[in-house]
């Protein structure tokens, strides 16, 4: 991040730093996105796993660093993303924040404006959405909100652009400008309290980076850091019982015992006031929004859960049907690419290694790339659109009654994706109890690393007609062994009260092309980069772990019983003995050996053990894993060598039922592991999730090998 | 006293007061569930065990024990 600053701001004098705030859902992340030639930087705030998003970009003789934060609807740290929000704004350095606003709903995103004006900072408002609210016959006027405010407000529109220049011209503007003193009227009782302790502060000279006003605020909404600064100061004992007084007068005026519901009505009713002033409704509403007309279908009380699972199998079938069709080039180019290389490589070993190894390894995992591709585009689109919300809402009661919150849904969803992401997100429930639930049952949700495995063996036992309607059977499957176990789960080791479930469902909207491939990149790289790093290693090591140690006196045998066959296909079949023989008495096939009795019982031989225990690592190197050790040894023609068909032939149906069973709940890989531990809390609860993890998939699987057994 | 969980579908309600605590009162406040604001029942979830409310122009899911905590009267 440093070099880029570097780069891009050479002046330190002409840098203007800007805080962008704003509640959830007001297209924050598109206003920056929509600002052009801006350079994006994504990392982390310290010590928490929030998104922090930095745009750097120059605009006229400004270099501009804008910090997205994260969207919040009031200073109430309710949530960990409100309180990074809320921390920021307290404690770190920044010259000016942008307000953004929806315009369709001024009211309520003022509330947190007001909450803003007693900062001490500049602010502008962008008022976003103006189209938007344009076509709602909306006209606000926004030079005279910027009388009324005290702060220049700017419409804007992310979705089309406009005024984007405009507020960039009224921040450099503010900047240029004095200090703004914030014009917020509060009723009759409250002013004269705020008075009161003002000519008290004026009395002893306090020193105060803030205006005498707003300490004045703060300290009467019980601002923490402004009692901790004023606490140590002597004047603090004569100061606080005008304060309690001050309480109590504001509190018998709101009839009420809560100073913090007291402050919330105060700005409304001054909000009330501002929209009143500037806000004109020309046209008459529509008596139905187009959100509520969508809404009447989507969350119907009947229709809302079968749409929703439509959605999802249609999903799962996309991802199949579609995927399917850039494999066979990746399957092609990476066995030319293996040809190539090896051609170039002269010691027979390292060209094993290189071309058997690393290649054949990370094409392994690469060859799912599309799959992967269509399922973030997916998740990003339930995301982005609003109906994630609407989802949580429709299965809420549901979810309930397993003992989880419907906001676990958008955790758990996320978990189709990946894990690591979907332990991240678990942070949205703020009980404990429920966020470990939730944690806890991620796993139930197949990431997008265990897609390979079900498409081989999906593709290896299924018609491709069947494949999209197995491959959602798993995933749903999953996700209803999920919900049991949360069920079991909630009455044994989570007991206790639940989370409340308030949740704002925000308005349909069109995704913005440009977000979702952004998301959709991002992931996409991280997977690639992982098979580029992680994989390609652990290909390695199985490589190395089934060729070795060699054994020549084998070897020989086997060659001199090749040389005296008579016919080719003897001499292939025999060959491929050898390599077999080889194989098993490698390091990896003693590993798999040893472990194989313990596997037995569920059907699976040790090549099928030893790709369990690798994809402990990840879990694209069981398709990896297995991609090595069918490549050779077992009956594979010239013709047709693919995974898939060596795969069909070599293990029974049953056992393919119990592999895919184990691989859907067994511990997600080390990565995941570790996040999963930092986010729980405490590494005990690694191994509860192991031994857990462990027993439910080794009993349902075999379960599933006998069900298997005795159907077929 | 009306609460807001016992209420229909379609009714048009004013808040008189929340029984709400802590955290979950602050979450209800911003988000303009407060005394005086007028509130509407949009929908309830499948099971009736959530329902889908409108104040102002936001619309807002609360669990029934949410909504429990919430005194209206009819307008």
């Amino acid at each position: 991040m440093n070099e880029n600053q570097v780069k891009t701001c050479p002046i330190i004098a002409n840098h203007i730093k800007i805080a962008l705030v704003g509640q959830p859902n007001v297209g924050k992340s598109m206003l920056i996105n929509s600002v052009s030639n801006a350079h994006l930087h994504v990392g982390n705030f310290s010590g928490v796993t929030v998104d922090k998003t930095e745009v750097l970009f120059d605009y006229k003789d400004y270099h501009f660093t804008v910090v997205d934060l994260p969207g919040t609807y009031a200073f109430s740290d309710y949530t960990i993303e409100e309180r990074v929000t809320h921390e920021y704004l307290c404690a770190e350095s920044y010259d000016i924040i942008i307000n953004v606003i929806d315009s369709t709903n001024l009211a309520k995103n003022l509330q947190l404006t007001s909450e803003l004006m007693s900062m001490n900072k500049n602010v502008v408002i962008a008022l976003n959405m103006s189209d938007e609210a344009e076509k709602e016959g909306l006209d606000i006027d926004a030079s005279y909100m910027s009388e009324l405010l005290g702060i220049p407000c700017v419409q804007v529109s992310a979705v089309t652009k406009d005024g984007i220049e405009d507020l960039l011209d009224a921040v450099v503007q503010v900047r240029e400008d004095d200090k703004q003193i914030s014009k917020l009227v509060f009723s009759e009782p409250v002013e004269e309290e705020i008075a009161q302790i003002v000519w008290y502060l004026d009395k002893h000279k306090y020193g105060a980076k803030n205006s005498y006003r707003n300490v004045a605020i703060n300290l009467l909404k019980n601002n923490k850091r402004t009692y901790q600064r004023i606490h140590d100061n002597p004047i603090w004992t004569e100061l606080q019982p005008i304060l309690v007084e001050a309480s109590k007068h504001i509190e018998l005026h709101h009839d009420s015992d809560d100073i913090k519901e007291a402050f919330a009505e105060e700005y409304a009713s001054f909000n009330r006031g501002i929209v009143a002033e500037v806000v004109k409704q020309k046209k008459q509403e529509e008596k139905k929004t187009l959100t509520e007309k969508i809404d009447s279908i989507l969350i119907h009380p009947v229709l809302g859960i079968p749409i929703f699972l439509f959605f999802m199998w249609g999903l799962f079938q996309l991802t199949f049907e579609i995927g399917s069709i850039p494999m066979d080039w990746i399957d092609a180019f990476f066995g030319w690419f293996g040809d190539t290389v090896g051609a170039t490589i002269s010691n027979d070993e390292v060209r094993s290694l290189v071309v058997d190894g690393i290649i054949a390894g990370v094409g392994a995992v690469v060859l799912f790339v599309p799959n992967i591709i269509i399922l973030f585009i997916g998740i990003a689109l339930l995301e982005s659109t609003g109906y994630m919300s609407r989802v949580a809402f429709l299965l809420d009661g549901f979810f309930h009654k397993f003992g989880l919150h419907g906001q676990s849904f958008i955790p758990l969803v996320t978990g189709f994706g990946c894990s690591i992401p979907a332990y991240m997100s678990a942070r949205i429930l703020k009980n404990d109890r429920d966020r470990l639930l939730t944690l806890f049952i991620i796993g139930f949700m197949s990431c997008g690393a265990k897609l390979p495995v079900y498409v081989l063996f999906i593709g290896a036992f299924f018609s491709p007609e069947m494949a999209g309607n197995v491959l959602f059977a798993v995933y749903i499957g999953g996700a209803m062994l999920g919900l049991v176990a949360a069920k079991v789960l909630k009455l044994t080791a989570f007991k206790g009260e639940d989370e409340p479930f308030v949740m704002e469902m925000p308005k349909y909207r069109l995704p913005s092309a440009k977000l979702i491939w952004h998301t959709v990149a991002s992931k996409t790289m991280m997977y690639l980069k992982k098979a580029g790093t992680f994989i390609a290693t652990a290909a390695m090591l199985v490589w190395f772990l089934s060729n070795y140690p060699h054994n020549h006196i084998l070897e020989e045998k086997y060659e001199v019983k090749i040389e005296s066959a008579i016919s080719e296909d003897e001499k292939i079949v025999l060959s491929n003995k050898l390599q077999e023989v080889l194989l098993e008495q490698s390091y990896l096939g003693t590993i798999g050996k040893f472990t194989e009795p313990a596997f037995e019982p569920l059907g699976f031989d040790w090549k099928m053990s030893v790709a369990l225990q690798t994809g402990l690592a990840a879990k694209e190197v069981v398709v990896s894993t297995l991609g090595v050790l069918y490549a050779v040894g077992g009956d594979v023609d010239e013709e047709d060598n693919s995974l898939v068909t060596a795969i069909s032939k070599n293990i029974p149906f049953a056992s393919a039922v119990a592999f895919i069973v184990f691989v859907m709940i067994y511990l997600p890989c080390l990565a995941a592991s570790v996040v999963f531990t930092r986010e729980a809390g405490g590494i005990k609860y690694f191994f509860y999730l192991f031994a857990f993890t462990s027993i439910t998939a080794y009993t349902l699987s075999f379960i599933a090998y006998n069900l298997a057994l005795f159907l077929s | 006293m009306k609460i807001l969980s016992t209420s229909k579908r379609g009714e048009k309600l004013k808040v008189v007061r929340l029984n709400a605590n802590g955290d979950l009162k602050q979450r209800l406040l911003s988000f303009g569930i407060m005394k005086e604001a007028l509130i509407e029942i949009l929908e309830h979830a499948p099971g009736k065990s959530t329902i889908e409310v409108k104040v102002g122009k936001m619309r807002i899911a609360l669990r029934d024990k949410e909504a429990e905590l919430i005194e209206v009267e009819q307008i």
